[in-house]
């Protein structure tokens, strides 16, 4: 739509800008264009280009995000560089346990050959969103940032610090946990510093994992391992701050002896691949999604305690979300970025957020302590849930992100 | 502030119409209810238009090549959505104050709508046809529903349609309606609504006929607080739509 006739604008206009090229800004933009091609859609992001290829870090990408990927033309592509999960075990214990007793395990499908996670490498995920998005033609603006921009009755107007300006309909942020253009909207968040930080690495073992996923709950904090393709594994691992800037400032011989009494030696002998790094952990919620041409997703509006592997999910949903109700507006030719459309999507999207930041920052209090009773209570807790199918599949739906009001796209349908 | 065209308007008039634009069009303001609303009754309308000239409803412009007129079109809530799906689109309000501000909301929206201060009688005067006509939330104002009727029918191509969108004459309508959105929510400014004018789909199929007009399909509207939203029903004991054509003549 073009602007005012007969004002001094003359920026190239489009309907959607997405600051934040990761994977919730890319699906947002592939999920939108996809539906409607009618709607010019760019996206921009900060950080220099090429830069995205040189992420070593690995997500569990969920079953009902599998199925979004599939709907968006990405499956296939990401299919044979991922590694499915086939078990998952739980445990309770202190790390020096000879033997950590198994208090719940899973098989892991959510439907017949439908494992309810795959593990997928960071830059293949972004990389086939990025392919998708230049088929459908979305320009990627890279290595400029957005300084400023101003709200106004038909659209809103974005300056980028290269000196160019865009006007869009809505301008959508997803630049992360410590997003920048949350703040200059001035939207204010609620935060919690859980004073423990998440240690990331990647390690290659001898023996196969098999598929399986395990999950420790140790004093300090979980414990996850995650299969890679080959004999890799990813460590998402938890400690104190200081304890985990310790350990990844630490030699190699120390850091790997200390990962050798969590990990265990039963896929024998362990090599970390890379620089681990450690990543402060905390729950940050945006008090609004929402402003007049305005919205938050992914991190951006909620970064959650890694403890569920929820957060690439939860993402997902929002890029989900806001794409179809977006869709649903230009299709009943309202404008898409009136608050009364956005406010959908805020309603949709901020009841799951919050239960489930909540249930995340439960389950690690329960968790990440060494309390006598409470060890007990929680172990008698996993041996129950074990014991009862029902309650089972419910967290394997929970773990797949089939639940909830859940966006047709998460569901393996089109917008 | 934009200025396309509006030499004969000035300036401290165009900014109190631009006050008045911005609360038409501010979600959360006093027209908040038509906001909410708009939604279900966008999606039937578009829906049975595009059934009855075999348009996709999912296209970018599914209304292409149709006239369409917006009776009582107030602030152009309805009227610019029409555009956007690409209807030529005639918007028409007795108030002369709600025309100027649809005008400027457009203009700064970047639609183009055909904005005019007049009635259904003077256009029906003048000879206009439409293949859609919307009659949304309008009869239960007028002072004679039977004329008010025959002159949107006229207006009517031989293929067209006309849908009829208000509220039932019922104790539920005047519970919910009146005492419940003008009274207790505030929804509504009092006396929005007065319950006798409220009019009975018994009451209106019989304006119809009486303009040689038949209901080819209704709908109930009804509120839910939960999803807080508004979603077609059976019910059509408070908010209710229909789908008119002319009748075939033996």
């Amino acid at each position: 739509m073009a602007g005012n006739a007969g004002t001094h604008r003359k920026e190239p206009t489009l309907d959607v800008l997405i600051a934040g090229a990761g994977y919730v800004g890319l699906a947002a933009a592939v999920s939108m264009k996809q539906a409607r091609p009618n709607l010019a859609i760019a996206v921009v992001d900060a950080a220099p280009e090429g830069v995205w290829q040189r992420d070593t870090r690995a997500s569990a990408i969920a079953a009902a995000a599998c199925r979004m990927l599939g709907r968006l033309g990405c499956w296939d592509e990401i299919l044979p560089q991922a590694q499915p999960i086939t078990d998952m075990i739980v445990t309770d214990s202190r790390t020096a346990d000879p033997v950590r007793p198994v208090y719940l395990t899973f098989d892991g499908e959510v439907a017949p050959g439908e494992p309810f996670a795959h593990m997928v490498a960071n830059k293949v995920l972004n990389g086939a969103l990025r392919r998708r998005a230049g088929e459908l033609g979305i320009d990627i603006i890279e290595g400029v940032a957005v300084s400023s921009f101003e709200a106004g009755v038909a659209g809103i107007a974005i300056h980028l610090a290269d000196g160019t300006s865009l006007g869009a309909r809505l301008l959508v942020a997803a630049d992360g946990v410590n997003s920048r253009l949350r703040d200059m909207a001035g939207i204010k968040t609620v935060k919690w510093e859980y004073g423990q930080s998440g240690i990331v690495c990647t390690i290659a073992h001898e023996r196969p994992h098999n598929g399986r996923a395990e999950e420790h709950f140790l004093p300090a904090g979980p414990f996850a391992i995650l299969p890679l393709t080959g004999n890799r594994s990813s460590i998402v691992w938890t400690e104190r701050t200081a304890d985990a800037e310790r350990l990844v400032a630490s030699d190699e011989l120390v850091f790997e002896s200390e990962l050798e009494q969590r990990f265990g030696l039963k896929l024998g002998e362990l090599r970390v691949e890379g620089k681990p790094r450690a990543w402060p952990l905390g729950l940050t919620l945006a008090r609004a999604f929402v402003a007049p041409r305005f919205a938050l997703a992914g991190d951006a509006a909620h970064g959650i305690h890694p403890i569920a592997g929820q957060g690439l999910n939860l993402g997902f949903k929002d890029s989900a979300a806001l794409a179809e109700t977006i869709v649903e507006a230009d299709r009943l030719g309202q404008d898409i970025g009136a608050l009364d459309v956005l406010q959908r999507y805020e309603r949709w999207r901020r009841f799951d957020t919050v239960q489930m930041g909540v249930t995340t920052d439960v389950l690690n209090r329960l968790f990440s302590n060494d309390f006598g009773p409470l060890r007990a209570a929680r172990d008698i807790g996993l041996g129950l849930v074990d014991r009862m199918p029902r309650m089972k599949s419910f967290f394997i739906r929970q773990a797949s992100g089939l639940t909830g009001d859940t966006p047709r796209l998460l569901r393996g349908e089109s917008i | 502030m934009p200025e396309a065209r509006r030499s004969t308007i000035d300036a401290g008039e165009v900014e109190r119409f631009s006050a008045l634009a911005a609360e038409w069009w501010n979600p959360n303001g006093k027209f908040r209810p038509l906001h909410k609303f708009n939604p279900v009754r966008l999606a039937y309308i578009r829906d049975q238009v595009a059934a009855r000239f075999g348009r996709d409803a999912h296209a970018a412009k599914p209304f292409e090549g149709l006239r369409i007129l917006d009776i009582g079109c107030g602030g152009g809530l309805l009227c610019e959505p029409m555009s956007r799906l690409g209807a030529e689109v005639v918007g028409a309000d007795a108030s002369e104050t709600n025309i100027e501000v649809a005008k400027l909301h457009a203009a700064e929206a970047g639609v183009t709508v055909d904005y005019r201060a007049t009635t259904a009688e003077a256009l029906a005067e003048a000879g206009e046809k439409f293949d859609v006509v919307l009659n949304m939330e309008v009869v239960e104002h007028v002072a004679d529903i039977d004329l008010f009727i025959a002159k949107c029918s006229e207006m009517v191509k031989p293929d067209g349609i006309m849908f009829v969108a208000t509220i039932n004459r019922t104790l539920k309508a005047l519970g919910l309606a009146i005492v419940g959105a003008e009274y207790l929510l505030r929804w509504l400014p009092r006396g929005t609504h007065q319950y006798g004018k409220l009019v009975r789909p018994e009451e209106l199929e019989g304006s119809l006929g009486k303009a040689g007009m038949r209901i080819i399909n209704r709908t109930g509207v009804v509120y839910s607080p939960l999803a807080d939203r508004w979603q077609k029903s059976k019910d059509m004991d408070v908010n209710y739509m229909v789908l008119t054509e002319h009748a075939p003549t033996n």
